[in-house]
């Protein structure tokens, strides 16, 4: 599925990524300014790009390139 | 209940799997006196973003969370997640499962050895879900578990505590704490793994499933508290035949 979320939509250069499985286009050029862009706050998150684990304190400066693969994951019920 | 440093005041571990909503979660877990919750790590919903988080209900201040690695297959997987885990929480507690099967919901327990060894190099506090296999418990010891977690029976059967002979096995060798967990269908069961000795139960199922989950909780809470009162007071030995409670002297 290639799908531009509307809230991603904006001027500039847009590129390419998996996020949680689903192709994104966006113009976020930082792992900051995609998770913005998602509306996800990074407290409650855990962020994997292409397998590697990325520390909250480096999203602002963490580059993304096209064609990474992000999770972005949080804590769901569970045993 | 002290383990790698962290204290646990409450012996009743609770699950948060299953319920109808956040709102039910927290009633229960108030309910069950709970300090410690387990919780699962899974992708955030990144297209409806109006899902409310697990943690709006459940204060990390207030509970340890215990993340779970439930639905990982290997050794990859399990660190993986794992790892994420850790990163998306604030501590290294990490509640280790390597499943072998699908319809048994088993643990493979070489892979689970294997991740226990290499998560606890990492400076993970280790909780492996095993089976109730008193040599395997020994290894994972040996391999950096912070505490052992044998089922009592497969995950959400409610078959209550299936060997509690290999549990005793288990508790006689155990440096560390032991921690029944699955199996557990109704208050008598969790009591009966606390009379054994165990340190704690963990819990989903058993009370997600009940039909009033939030009075379950509430007879969990007192089934654990007295398993693990009469475990310490010592129970009496049994008998074939009967002892008069009543003295004969005196008798017409």
């Amino acid at each position: 599925m290639n799908m531009v979320l509307p809230y991603l939509q904006g001027y500039g250069f847009f590129m390419t990524l998996i996020v949680n499985g689903e192709t994104v286009e966006t113009s976020a050029s930082t792992l900051k300014e995609l998770l913005d862009a998602l509306r996800v706050l990074p407290e409650r998150v855990a962020v994997e790009v292409n397998l590697s684990v990325i520390g909250k304190a480096q999203y602002p400066s963490f580059h993304l390139n096209e064609g990474d693969r992000v999770e972005i994951v949080n804590f769901v019920g569970g045993g | 209940m002290v383990i790698k440093g962290i204290e646990f005041r409450s012996r009743l571990w609770v699950g948060t799997g299953k319920y109808r909503d956040f709102e039910e979660t927290k009633n229960v877990i108030e309910a069950s006196g709970s300090d410690v919750v387990t919780v699962a790590v899974r992708r955030v919903n990144i297209i409806d973003r109006k899902s409310e988080n697990l943690l709006d209900y459940i204060d990390p201040k207030k509970y340890k969370i215990l993340p779970n690695t439930a639905g990982c297959y290997t050794v990859e997987d399990a660190l993986r997640y794992s790892r994420l885990a850790r990163e998306a929480g604030i501590s290294d507690l990490i509640k280790l499962e390597v499943i072998g099967d699908e319809k048994t919901l088993f643990p493979d327990t070489i892979g689970l050895l294997k991740a226990t060894e290499i998560l606890s190099k990492e400076g993970f506090v280790v909780f492996p879900y095993t089976n109730d296999d008193p040599i395997m418990a020994k290894r994972l010891e040996d391999a950096g578990a912070a505490a052992v977690m044998p089922l009592g029976a497969p995950i959400g059967s409610g078959l209550g505590i299936r060997n509690p002979y290999n549990i005793r096995i288990i508790l006689e060798a155990a440096k560390v704490p032991v921690i029944v967990d699955a199996g557990v269908g109704t208050a008598s069961d969790a009591t009966i793994a606390m009379e054994l000795g165990c340190d704690a139960a963990l819990i989903n199922t058993g009370i997600a499933g009940a039909r009033d989950p939030v009075a379950m909780a509430s007879a969990m809470k007192h089934a654990v508290v007295a398993g693990r009162l009469a475990f310490r007071a010592g129970r009496i030995p049994k008998k074939l035949y009967a002892t008069a409670s009543s003295p004969i002297e005196g008798m017409l």
